[in-house]
């Protein structure tokens, strides 16, 4: 499998009245083709900003550095307005989380569909809108010819994002971000979403970089998983390697957040991570998670741990403590 | 006042607590047009006040020898007329501080006026909602209908212009917005939970309306009468410059310009020192209003 | 759709009624016309008959509902003054007040919404400032003032254009700048919040996200959005327009309607004065709910209601 993706240290600061906000400080990962990588993350933990910045599309007061961010071996941040322009929709494309209020009010779907490969592709009017119907059915819109024609507000929250979908597809692209796609959807419908997205990635072959905080989805649709904390990784692995054998203490913490169909016992306590998220908001000391941390010695507060393979592959962990004790245990 | 009920805790009471005015205070001196505009309307109100003292001459004492004196920019200005002399040989600059009295009463009575009126349409129409609320509303249209200037002008004529006439005239035409604000202002606060609990403890209706509503509704309010305060002078310096609101000799700045309007091809200055002077005035109560609806606004909005 | 534009005509009738009551009642209750008619020097007598001859001396109901009668034919009497029928007067002026308010809307639009879209844009930076300033200034001017300026400089020193009268397309330019630059402020801001909300609403994200260039995004994406609220203000304010046009067209001696107007208040010429404000009070009428449909048109949401 082939790297589509690759982005070394990335960073995004935000100048606020209160000083320079870190809302990504210095990230690495890597996209393989075809494949679904999954952020996971609180609110607040630099997830959006990384895919933001990854399509371009950060606030203009941001500031976004890195020493690569290689898309299919060409450099985004050295490309003009203009090519970046025609990465941008054309090989990656986005899913927001707000299906209500991502498709503007006044085109209908057609116009809005379309508007995109018709830009970046020659192509035909009637061409365009054969692959936009062919896409909505594919996404599970009923009646899709007659769907061109309507407008946004004519369908509901979960057909937006069947939609929203469809159009992230219009381009073939060979990347998709999809931004928490189903945190506003109803739990049934979330679970349609899911399913759907991972079929159509698995079809078309495209590669996926799913931002969630909710680690049940992960479970359910990851290839591989980034674990995201106060603007850093703390943890990555293969989905199989995190679920069976998670190490930083705040990705346990966050497993035992999920309720466990038979594990779970009734009434019993959800554990949940006590604290809050550091701000953002000038430089670290030691590790960002050490005050929510059980584990915390003083050690922890000395320096920053930085990402370390625990197995020697690719499962890294920024804790030194946790991967002492798991190459210990093994 | 009586004891409050609870004491502050000593702990509490060392902690450093910025006054609520303090606060206020830098919001306001850090929004410099609210501050530039506070000084200059405070500027004019003080020149107004104190124009009696202030004027280096009578503004109705003619002199033909001093006619049309251009101001001291001029090559024949004089220092005896600062801003110069109109055609009867009356001193510009006093009769400019005479003529902020007429400005600033014409705008402060009519916008009480207009507001006493269009608040209590507003606040009853946003209170009661249903049919009150529809005919408040189709009055309110109405109103809005009606064309001011022509109307204003018609009755003017009618009844006669004067400096009374003006004022109330405008007090009864220019209530639209402050119906339109107090309105929309009580239906966000209609349901809330202060009213409703002097509801519950049985305070009567008008009570409500007066000690419970109407203070909390106040400070949208005063941005319309900063409004309403710079269209009531615009619109009297339009009428009196139209020959049908303050008639001569009464120094409208509306007024000046329409008496020096015959000589503005050669000597300008006669219709830009009153132009000038009003479009001050307007513009600092209009810095005046923009800054205090900002201030107005939840803070981080701008 | 249909529901609704029928219930807003329906309410936009109503308020034309109730208008032409009110102004109605404002020039029969505010002074006692027989005697503005006659003149300080008139006799008793003098004042009687003139009473008789204009009907004044009847109920003032009744002589409402004659008035309304003859209007709803169109009809609004002889005028006083003019030896003309109310309706050829207003026949001969209303074409040239809608050219200056149409010549002004159309300034105004051309100056506030770019200016509007650039401000928002370069938000913060001297544009936007600049912007401001031009708005705050432009609402503290006075018309006639302003108007009389633009005689000084462009008329008469500069000698670019006539000063007065209506006999070519240039005599509209200069009033057309006076009472459009009026309406120019409240557009511009309207244009600029709408623009700024817009600009970060998602579906902009959306937009960018394409890959569509920045014209496409601001031109087809945003502005339709924000133009939105700027088309019924515009109405508005053209509404506005037509009744300031009393001011304007006095200062540049324009014989439209306003000056008409002007002229038949200065002479107690009452039917000319009454034809006149409910004209444009029921052209504002009209405008609003131009601007209500329009809304409902560019706005699909608002389309299917």
């Amino acid at each position: 499998m082939s790297v589509l993706l690759d982005v070394k240290n990335l960073q995004v600061d935000l100048p606020t009245a209160n000083g320079m906000l870190h809302a990504v400080r210095g990230i690495d990962f890597q996209v393989n083709r075809g494949e679904m990588l999954c952020i996971v993350g609180e609110s607040g933990c630099g997830k959006s900003m990384t895919s933001m910045a990854l399509m371009g599309l950060l606030p203009k007061r941001a500031q976004c550095t890195a020493e690569r961010m290689a898309f299919d071996g060409t450099d985004l941040l050295t490309l003009s307005k203009k090519e970046r322009n025609q990465i941008r929709g054309m090989r990656m494309s986005m899913i927001f989380q707000e299906p209500m209020t991502s498709l503007n009010p006044s085109y209908t779907l057609g116009n809005q569909l379309c508007e995109g490969i018709l830009k970046h592709k020659k192509i035909s009017r009637s061409e365009a809108r054969e692959r936009a119907i062919y896409l909505l059915e594919r996404a599970g819109v009923p009646y899709a010819a007659e769907r061109l024609e309507q407008y946004p507000h004519q369908l509901s929250g979960g057909l937006r994002q069947r939609v929203m979908i469809a159009m992230a597809l219009m381009c073939e692209p060979d990347l998709i971000i999809a931004d928490e796609p189903t945190t506003a959807l109803d739990v049934t419908i979330q679970a349609q979403i899911l399913r759907l997205i991972r079929e159509l990635q698995q079809e078309f072959g495209t590669a996926v970089i799913f931002i969630t905080h909710d680690l049940g989805v992960v479970a359910r649709i990851a290839d591989w998983v980034a674990v995201m904390y106060a603007g850093q990784v703390v943890e990555t692995a293969s989905a199989r390697q995190l679920f069976s054998s998670p190490v930083h203490p705040y990705t346990q913490g966050l497993l035992n957040c999920i309720p466990v169909p038979g594990r779970t016992a009734p009434g019993s306590h959800l554990q949940a991570i006590p604290g809050v998220v550091p701000s953002l908001v000038g430089e670290l000391q030691g590790c960002a998670f050490r005050n929510r941390c059980d584990r915390a010695s003083t050690e922890c507060t000395r320096s920053q741990p930085q990402l370390i393979s625990v197995d020697g592959g690719q499962h890294q962990v920024r804790c030194p403590v946790m991967t002492q004790q798991w190459q210990e245990a093994v | 006042m009586s004891q409050p009920a609870v004491s502050l805790s000593p702990a509490t009471s060392l902690l450093p607590v910025v006054p609520e005015w303090r606060r206020m205070l830098n919001r306001v001196l850090g929004h410099h047009g609210l501050t530039l505009g506070a000084a200059v309307l405070g500027l004019i109100v003080l020149a107004a006040l104190f124009a009696p003292w202030l004027a280096p001459h009578d503004p109705y004492a003619q002199d033909v020898s001093q006619r049309m004196i251009p101001p001291i920019w001029h090559d024949k200005g004089t220092w005896d007329h600062v801003l110069g002399t109109d055609k009867l040989g009356r001193d510009y600059l006093s009769r400019l501080l005479y003529g902020a009295r007429i400005s600033l009463t014409i705008g402060l009575v009519a916008a009480l006026i207009s507001g006493l009126i269009g608040t209590t349409l507003g606040v009853l129409a946003g209170y009661f909602g249903g049919r009150v609320d529809a005919v408040i509303s189709y009055i309110i249209t109405t109103r809005l209908a009606l064309p001011v200037i022509l109307v204003a002008l018609a009755m003017a004529s009618l009844v006669g212009g004067s400096l009374q006439v003006v004022i109330i005239l405008l007090g009864l035409l220019l209530w639209d917005r402050f119906a339109v604000v107090a309105r929309s202002t009580t239906q966000q606060l209609r349901d809330a939970e202060f009213i409703a609990s002097a509801k519950v403890l049985g305070a009567s209706t008008p009570y409500i309306l007066v000690r419970e509503l109407l203070p909390n509704i106040l400070s949208s309010l005063i941005v319309v009468v900063t409004l309403e305060m710079a269209h009531a002078i615009l619109l009297e310096a339009t009428l009196s410059f139209l020959g049908l609101g303050v008639q001569p000799p009464l120094p409208s700045w509306g007024l000046m310009v329409a008496e020096g309007k015959a000589y503005m091809f050669f000597q300008p200055w006669v219709i830009a020192v009153p132009g000038i002077a009003l479009m001050i005035l307007v513009l600092a109560i209009n810095l005046v209003g923009d800054g205090l609806r900002d201030m107005n606004a939840p803070e981080g909005r701008n | 759709m249909l529901a609704f534009v029928v219930r807003r005509l329906l309410v936009a009738l109503s308020v034309a009624f109730t208008v032409s009551v009110v102004s109605f009642m404002l020039l029969h209750l505010s002074g006692d016309l027989a005697t503005s008619i006659a003149g300080p020097e008139a006799t008793a007598e003098q004042v009687e008959d003139i009473r008789k001859q204009f009907g004044l001396d009847q109920p003032i109901v009744m002589q409402y509902l004659h008035w309304l009668w003859d209007a709803l034919h169109f009809d609004f009497g002889r005028s006083y003054y003019f030896q003309d029928t109310v309706m050829g007067l207003i026949g001969e002026r209303l074409p040239i007040t809608l050219t200056l308010g149409g010549i002004a809307l159309a300034v105004a639009t051309l100056i506030a919404i770019p200016l509007g879209v650039l401000a928002a844009i370069k938000q913060d930076t001297w544009i936007d400032r600049l912007a401001l300033l031009i708005a705050v200034i432009g609402q503290a001017m006075p018309s006639f003032w302003f108007g009389l300026a633009l005689i000084v400089i462009f008329a008469v020193n500069l000698h670019w254009l006539p000063a007065g009268g209506n006999a070519t397309w240039q005599h509209f330019i200069l009033p057309a700048i006076a009472l459009g630059y009026y309406a120019t402020p409240a557009m511009m801001r309207l244009t600029r919040t709408g623009m700024l909300e817009v600009l970060g609403s998602d579906y902009i994200r959306t937009a960018r996200a394409k890959g569509l260039n920045e014209r496409t995004v601001i031109f087809k994406h945003a502005l339709r959005n924000a133009v939105i609220p700027v088309v019924a203000l515009m109405a508005v304010e053209l509404g506005f327009m037509l009744g300031g046009s009393v001011v304007i067209e006095s200062v540049f001696s324009l014989k439209g309607l306003g000056q008409l107007a002007w002229d038949a208040i200065a002479r107690n010429d009452y039917p000319v004065v009454q034809a006149v404000v409910l004209i444009i009070a029921v052209f504002y009428i009209a405008l609003t709910f131009l601007a209500d449909v329009i809304n409902a048109m560019l706005d699909p949401r608002l389309r299917v209601r």
